[in-house]
């Protein structure tokens, strides 16, 4: 009863980008996948990536509205990961006999869909805002990724008052949306 | 003005951050005029794209910092690690000949290509056509469903490598010489397979990212050199209405797909005079694959399609690949290659089921890897 309490407070502090829970689930649980990658044609490098994009999966999808794990999280890192890594592997050509593992795992299929989808939609924002150049790009990282307000934009970028600023953010963002929607619509 | 205070009440009715009366007031409108209720729907979308973006990017940022720490910390020793530092040297050396072939190609490639900017003036809008090479994923997913049979004949990708983009390309002289697209080399090597589903190593000889032309050269004991090519190379530009046919691998199981249309401007995107508009259905995949006439002449090379108007095509005119040739031959290092264009006319059938049997064995599909 006590563990499971412990993993519900958990997911909620994972949900709030709480540095604590992210360092404890690290704790716990990045030996395992480590053992798990080395011990099958992986390096520690590749594990560092595995197991961040399964907590990548697991934040979003404590994220979801009617979010609910039905496993341990230990099961459920697990699973991701196996599934991520046996992709990679068959990716790289390697793939050859099932994996060895003791572990248990569930089926995470629907998840693994849903990271995929979301990377790709992410792999566009990351390109178009990276092929904007500057000052759009600090500017909409600015005002989007740092939550930053007019004012202090307008200072940091030297525009004599908030105003101005906001004219440039508003060139800036409809030449990011046109370029996000010229190719977000190749993947529907 | 206008536009900038629309977009920006959009933003914050989207934000919550609007007052109630505002907010009903903004409803309504939305209710009477359909293009805000579409521009609301979109931006919604993006917005929730950017989230994602947000959220993902900071928490990828916590997880390295909180990775680092621990690893700092001693937490976790990568000292299983000699195995596969060891398995890497072993590799390296395996390798090291052919990595030293890949920098040096690449850095010929480099220098190419920034003199022959001079050359090639117009670029690429990327907002509103569309590069005509597979995405990555759709290859990955081609590699999940043929992953064991691919395995089991030994694909000529090098270990290591993976598929990154593909598109189709055809052979302009019969010593191994294939022209695609440069944009479907989006990795460091490439091999080509045949319509059977051989595969052939290549090299890399050529590529510009301006004309979007790239040559590859069939390097492989198992490739025997075919007879004459059965088409010309037009080097005159093609009359407006002239039907016109490709033949290309945009789909995953490497059939090979045939497609007719005609041509539809003299001028390609924005009035950019190397290419041409055709009219045509052109699907991811179909990059770089020849475009004919109905008498045995090749009359383009497919690149790109307009994301907007369904079945209007892009194609570099042949005589582009005249000018890639004198390119070759002025420069040092690849004037020794002896590329030579068929300009002799060939007599072959008119009949379009004969052409394609006749031309399919001169059309590979092109795989990049990284």
């Amino acid at each position: 009863m006590k563990a499971e309490l412990n993993e519900q407070a958990l997911l909620k502090g994972l949900a709030q980008n709480d540095s604590r829970a992210v360092e404890a689930l690290y704790k716990s649980h990045f030996s395992m996948i480590q053992h798990f990658v080395t011990n099958n044609n992986g390096s520690f490098d590749d594990a560092r990536d595995i197991f961040q994009e399964a907590m990548i999966t697991l934040y979003e999808k404590v994220q979801l509205d009617n979010f609910g794990l039905t496993c341990q999280i230990k099961t459920y890192l697990f699973s991701i990961c196996k599934n991520l890594w046996l992709k990679r592997l068959q990716q790289m050509g390697k793939y050859s006999a099932p994996l060895s593992a003791q572990e248990e795992t569930i089926s995470v299929e629907e998840d693994l869909d849903r990271f995929e989808k979301k990377d790709a939609a992410f792999a566009i924002m990351d390109r178009v805002l990276n092929s904007l150049g500057e000052p759009c790009k600090s500017l909409l990282e600015g005002y989007y990724l740092n939550k930053k307000g007019m004012q202090e934009l307008a200072s940091q970028f030297g525009y004599t008052n908030a105003d101005n600023a906001k004219n440039q953010k508003y060139k800036c963002l409809m030449r990011l949306k046109k370029l996000f929607f010229a190719q977000y619509n190749i993947g529907e | 003005m206008e536009d900038i205070q629309l977009q920006e009440a959009i933003e914050r009715y989207l934000t919550d951050d609007m007052s109630v009366e505002e907010r009903t007031q903004f409803e309504a409108i939305r209710k009477t005029k359909p293009g805000i209720d579409q521009m609301v729907i979109e931006h919604a979308m993006f917005l929730r794209e950017m989230e994602l973006y947000v959220n993902r990017t900071n928490f990828s940022a916590l997880n390295k910092q909180v990775f680092n720490q621990l690893l700092d910390a001693g937490t976790w020793a990568p000292a299983a690690e000699q195995s596969t530092s060891f398995k890497v040297i072993q590799l390296w050396s395996k390798y090291k000949k052919v990595t030293a072939i890949a920098a040096s190609v690449g850095g010929f490639i480099a220098l190419f290509t920034s003199a022959m900017v001079l050359f090639f003036f117009p670029s690429i809008n990327g907002n509103q056509i569309l590069e005509l090479s597979k995405a990555v994923e759709k290859i990955e997913q081609n590699q999940k469903v043929q992953g064991h049979i691919l395995n089991e004949v030994k694909t000529k990708v090098p270990e290591n490598s993976k598929l990154i983009s593909g598109g189709s390309g055809f052979l302009i002289d019969t010593k191994g010489f294939v022209i695609t697209n440069a944009h479907v080399l989006k990795g460091e090597g490439a091999i080509v397979v045949n319509s059977l589903g051989q595969e052939f190593k290549a090299t890399i000889v050529y590529s510009n990212k301006n004309s979007d032309l790239a040559l590859l050269k069939i390097e492989d004991e198992d490739y025997k050199q075919a007879k004459a090519l059965p088409f010309t190379i037009r080097k005159k530009s093609s009359d407006l209405g002239e039907d016109i046919f490709t033949l290309g691998f945009p789909r995953n199981d490497n059939d090979i797909v045939y497609g007719r249309g005609y041509l539809s401007a003299q001028t390609g995107f924005n009035g950019d005079s190397n290419t041409y508009q055709i009219q045509i259905s052109a699907n991811p995949g179909y990059s770089g694959a020849p475009v004919f006439n109905d008498k045995n002449e090749l009359i383009g090379i497919m690149s790109s399609r307009q994301k907007q108007a369904e079945g209007v095509a892009f194609a570099i005119k042949s005589d582009k690949l005249f000018d890639l040739v004198d390119i070759l031959e002025a420069n040092e290092l690849t004037k020794d290659l002896n590329v030579k264009l068929n300009k002799q006319k060939v007599k072959g059938s008119k009949n379009r089921k004969a052409q394609i049997n006749n031309f399919k064995n001169y059309i590979y599909s092109v795989r990049a890897f990284d």
